[in-house]
């Protein structure tokens, strides 16, 4: 993964490549379908007599049932926008995030992303046992930063996570919003040309929502784009400059996120 | 599960994104996206891995560390594990079932195939879970998936590295006290030799981890099977006195035995070497990297799905 250094642009630079306009993310007639193993069917027992007929009987892997989760969404988004996507638990955003992210295969369709996306999500968890410590710097050599960029973005990393004395404990012993504030700032310590949060910030106090906010929207002028994936809509309304709204994996609307908000309230 | 036609209407009418009138697999071509899901060719592949080798030492060192940290003598369990691992061994085989039968230093003997083979032993198990239990990794970062399996095999190479200063002593402290000799030298050629071939083994156990889910069910018991028929106990030579010479080479073409096996030429003075073994040795070195890492890398963009 080429780590591109972006020399900083000026502001006549900026306001062109906005109005160009050039898509960074297109999603092309996207299916998702996943595969979920365990899930008990009705007439499956959980012993061992019923899963050797099931095998005698050659009806393999009957534990294994499809979801559908993402079922034909298309839309293109620009360099400088700012998405956010909104929609019922169940409804397909993380699944499609993780889809941009070109971490899941699709069924049928197609992503096609401008550089490599990054994800950062609530479960992604690093290395529990770790020290927040281990964690910033496993972190950084993952996403191909070298020795001398982590060593440079350490104490920035520190700074921005506000975990301050616990970066010496084990991940597992911090709260839920100490873990995800560490996990975005890890994330944003390379610049992305497609940064992907999926409920990253709902855990974050206050502070910490300010500070992320901020440093969202001076990645928008950095002209990448960022999705939002969020339950807390005043976040989204503040942050971004277009929203989707699926449901039932499909997208029911797709604009500005005052009209899109106010209908999602009202549906 | 159709849309209802106000829904249809509705996207329509809060259209501030309408979709461009070309098709989008043109725009995309026409402004150079690619799809987010692609393997990368090999040689680009192998460069990403190389970035990733900072990486790679880090998650080994702290996997190493971690898996010590909760229990109060720490890191002297690096050391303990490999001497407790010996001496259970010895008692079992040595001592209650009497198999030396005729082997003259039997607790060198015994000792550095079971380091030996447990190096193999474990990279395989390691590599075999080393994508399935980092889904949350793999899913939240990219990366080269095969950064996993090596990583997971260069932490057993550490932990050997303790194991085999703790075997080096007891070869030579434990009756009939071995001498160092001018062949040690060639102890790490013999590990570099293993470690190639236990990356190889990581890498395609680590697709087939990922991809068959009862392979952690299974492999326990290949491995023990792995492990009776690599002469670790016995001789194979001796065991196989009655049969033809071939049927020896064919025992000792096993990767794990032909390892063990240089290992105790190297160690052990009285040992008698078997036939072929240096070429065995670096033929499995050799194919062994090249056809697990093609195998691993051949599924690379099917790795976290599921």
């Amino acid at each position: 993964m080429a780590d591109v250094k972006v020399a900083p642009l000026t502001e006549q630079e900026k306001q062109e490549r906005k109005a160009e306009r050039r898509p960074t993310v297109i999603v092309d007639d996207l299916h998702i379908v996943y595969r979920v193993y365990g899930a008990a069917s009705e007439h499956e027992k959980g012993n061992a007599a019923s899963a050797l007929m099931r095998i005698v009987r050659r009806q393999g892997r009957p534990q294994m049932t499809e979801v559908h989760a993402v079922k034909g969404v298309s839309f293109v988004a620009y360099h400088g926008d700012a998405i956010g996507v909104i929609g019922r638990n169940g409804s397909g955003k993380s699944t499609l995030l993780r889809a941009i992210a070109g971490l899941l295969p699709p069924h049928s369709g197609a992503v096609y992303t401008d550089g490599q996306p990054s994800l950062v999500g609530v479960n992604a968890a690093l290395m529990r046992d770790l020290t927040g410590e281990r964690n910033i710097v496993l972190g950084c050599y993952a996403m191909g930063l070298t020795q001398q960029q982590v060593k440079e973005k350490y104490d920035d990393i520190v700074d921005f996570s506000g975990i301050g004395k616990f970066i010496n404990l084990p991940m597992r012993t911090y709260s839920s919003g100490m873990g995800a504030r560490l996990r975005f700032a890890i994330a944003s310590a390379k610049s992305h040309d497609v940064m992907l949060i999926d409920e990253a910030l709902a855990t974050g106090d206050r502070e910490f929502k300010r500070k992320s906010q901020k440093r969202i929207k001076q990645m928008r002028e950095e002209a990448g784009t960022v999705f939002l994936v969020a339950h807390n809509l005043d976040v989204i309304e503040e942050t971004c400059n277009r929203v989707i709204w699926l449901h039932d994996g499909k997208i029911r609307m797709d604009g500005d996120p005052h009209t899109v908000i106010e209908a999602y309230n009202n549906a | 599960m159709s849309q209802p036609e106000s829904a249809v209407a509705d996207a329509q009418a809060g259209g501030a994104s309408p979709l461009p009138e070309e098709p989008l697999a043109e725009l995309a071509a026409r402004y150079g996206l690619r799809r987010a899901i692609a393997r990368p060719p090999l040689g680009q592949y192998l460069r990403q891995l190389w970035e990733r080798r900072h990486f790679i030492r880090t998650y080994a060192t702290s996997r190493n560390v971690s898996k010590y940290s909760n229990s109060a003598l720490g890191q002297l369990w690096q050391v303990l594990t490999p001497l407790l691992n010996a001496g259970v061994y010895y008692v079992m085989f040595g001592v209650i079932l009497g198999a030396q039968n005729g082997i003259p230093n039997y607790p060198a003997f015994l000792i550095t195939g079971i380091f030996v083979f447990t190096y193999t032993q474990r990279s395989v198990l390691g590599g075999s879970r080393s994508i399935s239990s980092n889904l949350g990794l793999v899913r939240a970062l990219h990366f080269p998936r095969g950064a996993l399996p090596i990583a997971y095999t260069v932490q057993e190479l550490q932990q050997l590295a303790v194991s085999m200063c703790v075997l080096m002593v007891l070869v030579v402290a434990i009756p009939p006290h071995e001498t160092i000799t001018i062949a040690w030298l060639l102890i790490p050629v013999v590990l570099l030799l293993q470690t190639m071939f236990n990356i190889g083994a990581a890498m395609a156990m680590a697709r087939v981890g990922a991809m068959v889910r009862d392979t952690s069910q299974l492999l326990p018991f290949v491995m023990r099977f792995w492990l009776y028929a690599s002469g670790v106990f016995f001789s194979i030579p001796q065991k196989l006195e009655k049969f033809p010479e071939w049927i020896q080479v064919v025992m000792q073409f096993n990767p794990a035995a032909t390892y063990i096996e240089l290992m105790r030429d190297i160690l052990i003075e009285s040992h008698r070497p078997a036939p072929y073994i240096w070429p065995f040795a670096i033929f499995w070195a050799v194919f062994g990297l090249a056809a697990g890492f093609w195998y691993f890398w051949r599924a690379e963009e099917r790795y976290g799905r599921g």
